[in-house]
């Protein structure tokens, strides 16, 4: 159906932006001149349907820097297999040039010097821009937001997520699914989606009770859009009561649930779709595999692993599109259905550059509407940093290096754990540290900060649980997410074994004695998914730290060893 | 990452250690099996056992096993102290041969369905349960 021609004219991000290559920084600076908003939005609409992804924005408002992770492991068939394509590796298996602004936006390598340069990204109003720019070409297109939402700034948590549903309402989305949402708690989440103009879709979201599909959620939406009827079955984040307190809304079940979804693939189909789209918060590997067994689907829109490919990616008859995270990209994907059936596509990843974007008027207005109430304490400056602090990344970031920092001196413990996930954004070299970029890489509703005793044996059991939810071979067990960031200890681990004989050499690094596992040790954490966690937020643990320190020194740790790669 | 001093208190240290491997499959679920099928090939097909990839519970596991024309499906817990689960029997007059119910699983481990056919043929399925502690989702 697709074939390698098809494949060819997918017009990728690099070639639109840059046309010929550049070397050293006169071509680099001639490059940034280069890029102007046509280029980026520059598309030749194809076939009758437009599809307008978006996913992991993580309550983002605002143009913003974020480094993509320079480790992401694959593991299992996945081995070497995008999205677990990195750095240069990256840049090579897609023709992209060092130095360009597709090296700046899809990969690692250079982020300071090139965020000099290209300036930040993302923002919801230059978001807007593109989807008014899209629907011009194409009224009917359907815009679908792929979870993590409500969550993950200042105001989201200060609004429980009302922020966000009104700047959203705004680019009018056609269907959502879900996965932080929900840790605002069942009796918000029911508000808020019972209030929503669009559809709130998760097939695999069900009653805990009663094991049947959850009422408040419809397993699929039909649009008619082009003359083809097209639908979009929902997909939440498979693990939510695993990977998120589940105490928070005991009433819902969730799982992959793929028979499920293949009933749901029939029924529509049965019902006439010509179409089939998936929005989903699998995680791309889940997805991937999801694709292989589920037969029917046309268009996979994965999210949650925060990846931002430039290509789709094709298994059998079904297209994966990655949008990336956190506001940064928004792809268009074109499609040509006759006959009841996808016959090609042609797809981009649009990145937003916050300086070549304009933004939208209307909706920078509803942002900073959003914003007014909480600007003095949000904009309070805290520190400076002299380094780059990120956070994505398999095993460590300097973000997380700092938290963790924090939670050893304010918490007075020996070592710090502080959880793998993959929002939050950078900091480049001389910026301020405001609240606000603190709440950017902490804010939960669960983020208190505990201190207690753990043996040596049952820190390495949770290193090793851990580590299997990202590494175990099989994507179905695969959580999403990174290793749990591991402060005054080092490790060692072995991706290619099993769960059990991954972890070894744990050292306290204050000592540089091995961990005894019948020894207790202090752990400071925080992110529990337990209920009844006691200790301050984690956001006043970071301020209270870097406030101390003032500016904090670059960081470069090396305390994890990984092998079997 | 999610434990608190009272998890860590709950689980114990012979807990902790039994979290790191999968069970390891009990030889009483070999001899249930036996005992089932009087060692006949259970190469049969038309058995669907559904089960979770990760437990969101380890203590209820909903699970459910469908095998239209069988007479009787055993379900074990092969990891479990006590394999035994359930033995789900089918008289003539029933409408369906499905069975669902929840199960307490005491670590990773295999769920395993076997269905004796009217035939008098057998049919197996298995689906690994994960058990985890859980946190830190993306």
């Amino acid at each position: 159906m697709i074939s390698r021609r098809d494949f060819l004219q997918v017009s990728m991000a690099a070639s639109a932006l840059l046309g010929a290559s550049g070397f050293g920084s006169w071509s680099r600076l001639a490059a940034q001149q280069a890029l102007t908003q046509d280029q980026l939005l520059q598309f030749d609409t194809f076939g009758n349907v437009s599809l307008i992804h978006v996913t992991d924005i993580h309550a983002q408002l605002k143009p913003l820097y974020f480094r993509e992770p320079s480790v992401n492991l694959g593991v299992g068939g996945n081995k070497g297999a995008v999205p677990h394509v990195t750095g240069a590796d990256f840049r090579k298996l897609y023709g992209i040039d060092d130095g360009s602004p597709s090296h700046y936006a899809l990969s690692s390598g250079d982020f300071a010097a090139l965020a000099g340069m290209y300036g930040k990204v993302g923002g919801m109003d230059r978001v807007a821009t593109v989807i008014n720019a899209i629907r011009a070409d194409r009224p009917d297109a359907l815009l679908l937001d792929g979870g993590d939402t409500w969550h993950g700034s200042y105001t989201c948590l200060k609004t429980e997520g009302q922020d966000m549903v009104n700047v959203m309402n705004a680019l009018k989305p056609d269907a959502m699914t879900f996965h932080w949402e929900f840790t605002l708690g069942s009796a918000r989440v029911q508000e808020l989606v019972e209030g929503l103009p669009f559809a709130a879709l998760g097939q695999n979201i069900f009653d805990a009770e009663w094991d049947e599909p959850a009422e408040l959620f419809k397993p699929y939406e039909f649009y008619e859009t082009g003359g083809v009827k097209v639908a979009v079955i929902g997909q939440a984040f498979p693990y939510m009561p695993i990977a998120n307190p589940g105490w928070m809304f005991p009433e819902y079940s969730f799982g992959i649930r793929d028979e499920h979804m293949q009933q749901m693939v029939d029924e529509v189909r049965a019902q006439g779709a010509e179409l089939v789209v998936c929005l989903s918060h699998n995680g791309f590997d889940v997805d991937k595999k999801m694709a292989g067994v589920v037969k029917g689907i046309d268009v996979i829109l994965t999210g949650h692993t925060h990846d931002a490919l430039p290509e789709p990616v094709l298994v059998g008859e079904t297209i994966l599109i990655a949008s990336g995270s956190n506001g940064k990209f928004v792809s268009r994907v074109d499609l040509d259905v006759r006959d009841g059936r996808m016959m090609g596509f042609r797809h981009k990843l649009i990145p937003i550059f916050a300086d070549v974007i304009t933004p939208d008027a209307e909706v920078a207005a509803l942002i900073d509407e959003q914003r007014a109430p909480f600007e003095a304490e949000m904009s309070e400056v805290i520190g400076q940093t002299e380094g780059l602090l990120y956070r994505r990344g398999n095993f460590n970031g300097t973000w997380d290096d700092l938290i963790c920092d924090a939670l050893l001196s304010e918490r007075d413990a020996q070592i710090a754990m502080s959880p793998g996930v993959r929002w939050g954004p950078s900091l480049v070299p001389g910026q301020d540290i405001t609240r606000e970029d603190i709440f950017n890489v902490t804010s939960m509703s669960y983020g208190k900060a505990y201190r207690s005793e753990m043996t040596g044996e049952f820190i390495k059991v949770i290193l090793e649980d851990v580590a299997d939810n990202i590494f175990n071979p099989d994507p179905y067990y695969q959580q999403g997410g990174d290793m749990v960031r591991i402060g005054g200890m080092g490790y060692r681990i072995d991706v290619s074994k099993p769960q059990g004989e991954r972890i070894s050499e744990m050292t306290l690094l204050a000592t540089g004695e091995p961990i005894d596992p019948a020894k207790s040790y202090v752990v400071a954490g925080w992110a529990s998914v337990n209920e009844g966690t006691e200790g301050p937020q984690i956001w006043d643990v970071v301020e209270s730290h870097i406030s101390k320190l003032g500016t904090v020194p670059p960081i470069d740790r090396d305390s994890v060893t990984v092998t079997g790669t | 990452m999610q434990i608190t001093r009272r998890d860590t208190l709950a689980l114990g240290l012979g807990a902790a250690a039994l979290t790191i491997l999968p069970f390891r499959v009990n030889a009483a679920a070999d001899d249930k099996i036996a005992e089932f099928t009087g060692g006949a090939d259970t190469s049969g097909t038309g058995l669907t056992l559904t089960a979770p990839e990760i437990a969101e519970n380890g203590n209820t596991v909903p699970i459910s096993v469908s095998a239209p024309g069988a007479t009787a499906i055993l379900v074990l817990a092969t990891g479990n102290p006590t394999p035994g689960v359930a033995t789900f029997t089918f008289g003539p007059l029933a409408g369906s041969q499905d069975a669902s119910t929840r199960i307490r699983l005491a670590g990773t481990q295999d769920v395993v369905a076997i269905a004796k056919m009217a035939d008098g043929s057998f049919a197996k399925a298995s689906s690994t349960v994960k058990v985890t502690i859980g946190g830190c989702g993306g």
